[in-house]
């Protein structure tokens, strides 16, 4: 996801207020655990657009951001529940329906969207006001209803009450005369200090219904008469049908209809089963003309050879060359990073109702602004006539967010080609998912160094050769800068070092195969590279890697902080037993610092096993500790997998790996045991969707290379058999 | 017409013998609770109960499994099934949530045949069942915890 779009967007988090107030109407939304729609009814208050308290005195919470795993509706429910003095068994969550003109992520501007870890950063202030904003509002109904003065009432755990009369009233209680009064001017926040829910072991809100069989996906909207489609896709990108035979397809029991939309060839049928069944017997002649024919081989060539040759500065520090060429040592090392598929376990998918007069789409979208006016357009409606509902996602990792809202936009065209004659289920097969590209970007990387005769780093050079993956998308403005897609160089140019000269290059590549962020984006090939190589650096100096790092963040108290947390709990100074390593990484993403110790010993075919993982992570306030660790503890098995194992192949254009058995996943045998450790503080917040990811392929390379002296400078550790 | 014996029910379901048993379960009795995740028994998203034994229900054709019991996680109930459960709970293992029935259903069949696995156990059972957000650490603890539940 796009990271750094944060600085100039916060202002707007001031105009919250406006943008709040004006939300007060009809909610419709998604309950969890059933997906069923609600509609508001009479004697709620709901004050703002986040939050409803009804007379059963359940508060409702309504989510603006997708839930898929990061834990976002129980983090953004702990911040607004916290300033409401609700009691957390009686919070709920909903989705927000696609709206961005009050759904907005702060960070994005106009646009509502998931995404850079920025979930509870952005809605901090804006979900922490709404929340003060209903408490006033019950206090002072409380107050009338009392007659006493609204300073003497106190809230706990969702019950206002007044000492002197002994007055006490349920949230639920005072409702419905709440909402008759006026929403105050502007609210105080608590001091911190006085946090009840936040900083404190919250259980997640979904828990119950993703262990009972009940949580609802897209892949789990029935709807009566609906037909499941599968989309014939070409062979190699870029392709078109040049002609279709059909007809063994349309025979096949339970297949409906066989028609041509711009993805390729859409089979409908009564079920999925069917469907497949009648792909399988489609005869299609593709078009390759315009197709991608090269496989990753030449391109890794190709891009080894323009990592030789200057790019557009990214960054400029100092003077790189001179100091480099001055330098009494000089190392370089070449890095190799694949495409790597995202492969969420829920394939991608959306539903479509077309009716004559509107247009509803279920999906679990991460960019619902996007996917709205895609889907308008193709569908040829007014905006307000599509309405998205946004389910639960089966992870995503970056791909639920495109900025061409393929998947729903394909759904939408299955849907306007039968004329909307039954509403329709798009599914993506795991094969379609693995071929079907937009793929974190193949890199090359070139990074040279200069020590000067005391071991000291004088100079340090580092070109990224790779695809763009925001060029020529709505993001295009924002994002990319004088040649410079700042998602290809992220964590290369905030190498965070005290280095006296510094230069980033970048070499853009055009190539047929469509790519996309993938959890963590640059800092998932960036952090790689860097950390490696100044561990490298710290052996030919002969020093400690940690003892260096330490000495090259003095200006970065972050960075610091998680590196000597992280290197205390492991013990760093503590000898292991012999067929065991240690190895350190630290890098900042998306705001957010941790560093990683990976314990490692050697496992089959020469591959590190890894024993144990300590983490440290600065993140501001730790809005709800499990949560973090949760996230600390999947982004570390979510990169190791990548790092051990995960690679797409072409050749010839064509994608080798089809499936989890040659795009292999990281399974539990594999999983080291983790300790996190949070650092305190008391900062605004940041994400941990993402930052867990880039330390840990870092960390265990580098135990390797002190296990076995081998520096891994292509990934993955193992290379797939295709 | 195929009659499958479904959490304790006779059910008839209007698919080919051929059709995988995770297809008859979502589109024709719409039971959703067992996902579709690579539809090769390479994930274990679609894993369900079969005679008591985990089985991966998207490589199972309804016709191999008549008169037979099958269980999804809709219909997992009895001690074993309420302490896996309520450990996944206590611990919050879940995030995106999408493997879990599957993961619940193999970590019920495991503590069925084994009261207390050994950290091997838990690999040898659960290593055919995926989690892309890697909940791994915490499935594992579980399973330990509701084993211990179990042992009383």
């Amino acid at each position: 996801m796009p990271g750094r779009m944060s600085a100039p967007l916060h202002l707007s988090r001031r105009r919250f207020l406006q943008g709040t107030a004006a939300g007060v109407g009809l909610l419709v939304g998604f309950d969890l655990p059933v997906g069923r729609a609600v509609a508001q009814t009479g004697g709620v208050l709901a004050p703002n657009a986040f939050v409803r308290i009804a007379p059963d005195n359940t508060v409702t919470i309504i989510a603006k951001h997708i839930e898929f795993g990061q834990g976002t509706y129980t983090g953004l429910a702990t911040i607004l529940a916290e300033e409401l003095d609700a009691d957390w068994s009686q919070v709920r969550v909903e989705s927000a329906p696609a709206d961005v003109s009050r759904y907005n992520n702060l960070f994005f501007g106009p646009a509502q969207g998931t995404g850079g870890s920025t979930s509870v950063a952005n809605s901090w202030e804006q979900l922490r006001k709404a929340g003060a904003m209903a408490r006033a509002m019950l206090v002072a109904a409380a107050a009338r209803e009392w007659s006493v003065p609204a300073a003497e009432i106190t809230v706990e755990r969702g019950v206002l009450s007044h000492a002197r009369t002994g007055r006490r009233a349920t949230f639920g209680e005072l409702a419905s005369k709440a909402a008759t009064l006026p929403p105050p001017a502007d609210v105080k926040l608590k001091d911190p200090k006085d946090f009840k829910l936040i900083g404190r072991r919250i259980p997640r809100l979904d828990s119950k219904a993703k262990t009972d069989g009940t949580a609802q996906f897209t892949m789990d909207v029935y709807l009566s008469d609906m037909l499941t489609a599968l989309i014939a896709r070409p062979p190699r990108f870029g392709a078109r049908v040049r002609t279709v035979d059909a007809a063994a397809a349309r025979r096949v029991k339970g297949v409906t209809d066989v028609v041509q939309v711009p993805a390729g060839i859409a089979v409908l049928a009564r079920n999925f089963w069917a469907a497949r069944k009648g792909r399988r017997a489609l005869r299609i002649d593709w078009d390759e003309s315009g197709a991608e024919r090269r496989g990753t081989d030449e391109l890794f060539a190709a891009y080894r050879a323009l990592a030789r040759q200057p790019g557009t500065r990214a960054r400029r520090d100092g003077d790189p060359d001179a100091a480099i060429a001055g330098a009494t040592r000089v190392l370089e090392a070449v890095y190799e990073f694949p495409y790597l598929a995202h492969a969420p376990m829920e394939p991608l998918d959306c539903v479509v109702r077309l009716t004559p007069g509107g247009c509803e789409v279920w999906a679990g979208s991460q960019f619902p602004t996007i996917d709205h006016a895609v889907v308008a357009q193709v569908v040829g409606l007014p905006p307000d006539k599509v309405r998205i509902h946004t389910l639960l996602g089966g992870g995503s990792f970056g791909r639920r967010a495109t900025p061409n809202g393929d998947v729903a936009g394909e759904a939408a065209s299955i849907a306007k080609t039968i004329a909307g004659r039954q509403p329709v289920k798009l599914v993506w097969t795991r094969e379609d998912d693995i071929t079907g590209g937009r793929y974190r970007p193949l890199y090359v990387h070139r990074l040279r160094a200069g020590l000067d005769p005391a071991g000291r780093i004088v100079g340090w050079e580092h070109r990224i050769v790779g695809q763009s993956i925001i060029k020529g998308t709505p993001f295009d403005p924002l994002y990319v800068k004088d040649g410079i897609d700042a998602t290809s160089v992220e964590g290369a140019t905030t190498l965070p070092y005290d280095i006296p000269s510094i230069g980033v290059e970048l070499h853009t590549t055009e190539v047929g195969v469509p790519v996309l962020w993938w959890r963590s984006v640059g800092s998932t090939h960036t952090a790689f590279s860097t950390e490696t190589f100044l561990d490298e650096l710290a052996h030919a100096a002969g020093r400690d890697p940690l003892e260096l790092r330490r000495a090259l963040l003095k200006n970065h108290p972050r960075h610091l902080g998680v590196l000597e947390l992280a290197a205390q709990k492991a013990g760093w100074d503590v000898p292991l037993p012999r067929g065991r390593a240690r190895g350190i990484a630290v890098h900042e993403s998306f705001g957010t610092c941790v560093a990683q110790v990976a314990e490692v010993s050697l496992g089959r075919d020469g591959l590190p096993k890894v024993e144990r993982v300590v983490c440290a992570v600065d993140c501001g306030v730790a809005v709800n500790p499990d949560v973090i660790r949760a996230q600390m503890e999947g982004g570390i098995g979510f990169g190791l997998g990548a790092g051990l194992w995960s690679e797409i192949t072409l050749v010839q254009g064509r994608v080798q790996q089809s499936n989890f058995h040659d795009y292999r996943p990281l399974r539990i045998e594999e999983m080291p045991l983790v300790e996190v450790y949070i650092v305190p503080s008391a900062a605004p917040p940041t994400g941990v969707g993402e930052p867990g990811v880039p330390p840990i392929a870092p960390a265990v390379a580098n135990a390797l290379f002190h296990l076995t002296g081998r520096r891994v400078r292509r990934l993955p550790f193992a290379r797939p058999t295709a | 017409m195929v009659t499958l014996r479904v959490n304790g029910t006779s059910r008839t379901v209007d698919v080919d013998p051929d059709t995988p048993v995770l297809w008859a379960l979502r589109d024709d009795l719409r039971l959703t609770g067992t996902k579709f995740g690579c539809g090769v028994a390479q994930c274990g998203a679609c894993t369900i109960l079969i005679d008591g034994h985990a089985a991966r229900s998207c490589v199972t054709p309804v016709g191999a499994i008549q008169g037979r019991e099958v269980v999804t996680i809709e219909g997992a109930s009895g001690q074993v099934a309420q302490a896996v459960q309520e450990a996944w709970r206590r611990l919050d293992v879940v995030q995106c949530g999408y493997c879990q029935s599957g993961q619940i259903m193999s970590a019920i069949a495991l503590l069925s045949e084994i009261a207390r696995p050994s950290d091997a156990d838990i690999d040898a059972a659960m290593t055919g069942n995926v989690c892309r957000c890697a909940t791994y650490v915490r499935i594992r603890a579980a399973i330990h915890e509701a084993a211990k539940t179990l042992g009383g």
